[in-house]
């Protein structure tokens, strides 16, 4: 059976759609996003090995070439993640769909649903279809959580089973969309629409930055028009915490102010959005 | 040297309540003779098996009274001079002077009723805005005078306006009495109340959540939730409490086989006779039942009343048996613990259930196991019933399973608690999708809270952290359990539960 690289499952989530969920990060996307906060789960490993000097706890090793993670002696102090020069993790779990069901089970019982997310979730589309049919069967929901990149449209079977879809728009200016994720968001776009369209969406995110007061208005703008009374925005302040380095001279080391939010979050309402949410 | 009377008296951080409590305590330690303690009795107290939980030498009432109060309603009271109360003002009034002359081991009553069911009639003829200015006054006066935390309301389970008010009042005032309880069931309850409950559990600590088919099926419908978490009947009560200390008990076994087949049923033993004998005593000796006029009015019933067997420190007795020294690899993170828990509970319960108690005959002439909270005194020796130590919580999940194991074995209550972290105040659907899963794992009472709130739950009871920072400052508190909630925040470490945070609770 087919395994994905999985950063890891948070059993009890409250904050990746409604209710109770199961969380699943996926490792990998094809975003570099300025502010990412788990920058970690961008790649796969290259087993360069610079983070098994740096274990405390002799939690890692190289065999074969390859960096090896002994769960069992790792005490979660992270300075893995602090020392990859190439922005992944050795932590990762290979899992097939029946080890993913086996997490499930066990918290059955306290969620209402599943969310994957990532990374991005769409690198792996065959494996959720696989999954979300299983889990329906289960009597529990699904959703995913998406940048957007890759084209909804190809997987209709997928949405078929797919409750719902949060969908981040980072940008609507294709430029800086580019300079602030690395690539372009035509399809991100075309997706918005799209999953709109097929009454998938539970709801789509902006981050709001530090001096991009343009941008912030224009995506707001942008995304409005096409939300709308359709599902639920969501207006979400930059926040410095676990941002690299070079980026937070570029974003800055505070957290948007509620001036900046308050404005966009009137934008939205003018523009017509009728179910606006600030965090 | 001063005397025991002289230093109640002078004591500056006493109210003048405290002050007269303390002292009928005292007088009552005095006499020796009317109820006198065997020698193993003696023995097993000194050894610190045995505990009394400050019942007092000779128990004048029964620790904890359940009257029906809707006879109050339906009939009014001679004793009281009360007619058939006609308004919600009328109900409310009536109510706050019938609390005061309830007694109980606090000298305050520790329940108050079902009050959407005895309220919301009245309710229902009133505006909204009137019926929540009379309930503002009612939940005030009961906040400033029942001054004890182990005063107990209980709602539910179904919806009603006279909750709803009740609940927005609670998150307006953040007052720490009365204690609340909602008895959930998720076939009666309204998923939207459920959400208002949790809602209002985050901002003030309570209601916390009964797993109302379970008390059924153990007590039938007329059962309520009084003092901490207090599993008892309608019309009825808890005679007495004592407990047995099990760390302590751990320590007079050589081995796992002789805990259970001599030290357990040795000292269970001595307990189910000292129970007997103060039950006994209640209702031959004392004047309660004989005179008083909830039992002439009918408010209670002597068949309604039961024992009640307390244990602590389940936790720290399976660790000691096994040997395990490092708590973070035992009991509640340990397979091999957790199953010997079952088992001692098991065999625990099999002894309480084969003894015929004394005047239960409304309870099956049985005494019921209850999982005591732990008393200040009781520092990190013995955790509170069978928790795992405070602190030393698995993720959520696999607390709540652990849980569930145990919750069954105790009808006259036991309970756990969940700190959240903010975030969790905006999601209450996530909070219900959480106690629904809890209770259909067999889990039989939920309480949580926030991290940052004021009013927070100690071990069963509720205190403001406002109150306790008046007695550090050697200031006097109104509300007498913020004393014990000081010592179970100083010796016990009962402020620093888990956090259910999302960053932690990855695997």
């Amino acid at each position: 059976m087919k395994r994905i690289p999985i950063n890891r499952i948070i059993p009890f989530s409250n904050v990746d759609g409604p209710g109770n969920r199961l969380a699943i990060f996926v490792q990998k996307c094809p975003f570099q996003c300025w502010y990412c906060h788990n920058p970690e789960t961008i790649n796969m490993c290259i087993h360069c090995g610079k983070c098994v000097d740096v274990c405390p706890v002799g939690a890692l090793s190289k065999v074969d070439g390859e960096v090896k993670w002994n769960q069992e002696l790792c005490v979660q102090c992270d300075a893995c993640i602090g020392t990859c020069e190439h922005m992944s993790s050795p932590k990762m779990y290979w899992m097939s769909v029946d080890d993913v069901i086996a997490e499930i089970n066990k918290n059955r019982m306290f969620i209402r649903g599943i969310t994957v997310s990532g990374g991005e979730c769409m690198e792996y589309p065959e494996f959720l279809l696989e999954l979300f049919t299983r889990v329906k069967a289960m009597g529990l929901t699904c959703f995913l959580d998406s940048n957007g990149y890759y084209d909804f449209k190809k997987y209709p079977e997928l949405l078929d089973v797919c409750d719902a879809v949060m969908l981040d728009v980072k940008a609507s200016d294709v430029e800086f969309h580019k300079q602030l994720t690395s690539q372009g968001n035509k399809t991100v776009l075309s997706n918005l629409e799209y999953l709109i369209s097929r009454n998938k969406m539970y709801e789509v995110r902006t981050v709001l930055l530090n001096g991009y007061e343009d941008m912030n208005e224009k995506t707001v703008r942008y995304v409005s028009s096409i939300v709308q009374d359709h599902c639920r925005y969501k207006l979400i302040k930059y926040r410095p915490f676990g941002v690299r380095k070079e980026y937070l001279e570029k974003l800055g080391n505070r957290i948007v102010s509620d001036d900046v939010l308050n404005r966009c979050a009137d934008i939205a309402r003018n523009c017509g959005v009728k179910d606006v949410v600030v965090v | 040297m001063a005397t025991d009377v002289y230093k109640i008296i002078s004591d500056t951080t006493l109210t003048y309540h405290q002050q007269v409590k303390a002292l009928a305590g005292l007088a009552e330690s005095t006499d020796l003779e009317s109820l006198p303690l065997t020698d193993e009795e003696k023995a097993a107290m000194q050894d610190g098996i045995l505990c009394d939980l400050n019942e007092g030498r000779v128990p004048y009432r029964p620790r904890y009274i359940i009257p029906d109060y809707s006879i109050l309603m339906e009939k009014g009271s001679k004793f009281l001079d009360l007619p058939v109360p006609t308004t919600l003002l009328e109900a409310c009034t009536y109510l706050n002077i019938m609390y005061k002359h309830v007694p109980s081991i606090t000298t305050f009553p520790v329940y108050l009723g079902n009050l959407d069911e005895l309220l919301e009639p009245f309710v229902q003829k009133e505006t909204y805005e009137n019926a929540k200015a009379i309930l503002k006054m009612f939940l005030l006066q009961i906040d400033r005078t029942l001054t004890d935390s182990f005063v107990h309301a209980d709602i539910g389970p179904k919806d009603s306006l006279t909750a709803r008010i009740l609940l927005e009042l609670s998150c307006e005032m953040q007052c720490a009495m009365p204690n609340l309880t909602l008895k959930y069931d998720p076939e009666v309850t309204s998923d939207d109340f459920a959400k208002v409950c949790a809602k209002a559990m985050l901002k003030v600590a309570k209601p916390s959540f009964a797993n109302h088919k379970m008390f059924c099926e153990d007590w039938g419908e007329d059962y309520v939730i009084a003092s901490c978490y207090n599993g008892l009947k309608l019309a009825g009560g808890g005679y007495t409490l004592p407990r047995l200390r099990m760390y302590e008990l751990s320590l007079k076994a050589n081995s796992v086989e002789d805990f259970k087949t001599r030290v357990l049923p040795h000292y269970v033993g001595i307990m189910l006779k000292f129970m007997d004998k103060r039950i006994k005593f209640i209702v031959e000796e004392s004047s309660f039942f004989k005179s008083n006029f909830l039992v002439t009015e009918g408010f209670v019933k002597r068949e309604n009343f039961t024992g009640m067997f307390g244990m602590v420190g389940l936790a720290e007795c399976c660790n000691h048996l096994l040997g395990i020294t490092d708590v973070t690899k035992g009991y509640g993170h340990n397979e091999q613990a957790d199953q010997l828990g079952v088992e001692i509970m098991e065999e625990l319960e099999k002894l309480v259930k084969a003894h015929e108690g004394l005047y239960c005959e409304g309870c099956g002439s049985r005494y019921g196991l209850h999982a005591q909270v732990g008393i200040d005194s009781d520092g990190r020796e013995n955790s509170p019933g069978t928790r795992i130590a405070v602190g030393n919580e698995p993720i959520m999940p696999l607390h709540i399973a652990h849980s569930a194991k145990f919750h069954k074995f105790f009808p006259t209550g036991t309970g756990d608690i969940f700190k959240f972290e903010e975030t969790w105040e905006n999601t209450p659907d996530a909070v219900v999708d959480v106690i629904k899963g809890a209770m259909s794992m067999g889990m039989r009472y939920f309480s949580g809270y926030l991290e940052n709130n004021d009013v927070v739950r100690v071990t069963g009871y509720l205190v403001k952290k406002s109150e306790l920072a008046k007695l550090d400052a050697n200031g006097q508190s109104l509300n007498n359990a913020s004393i014990f909630g000081k010592g179970a925040r100083d010796f016990s470490n009962a402020l620093d539960r888990r956090v259910e945070k999302y960053e932690e609770n990855s695997n």
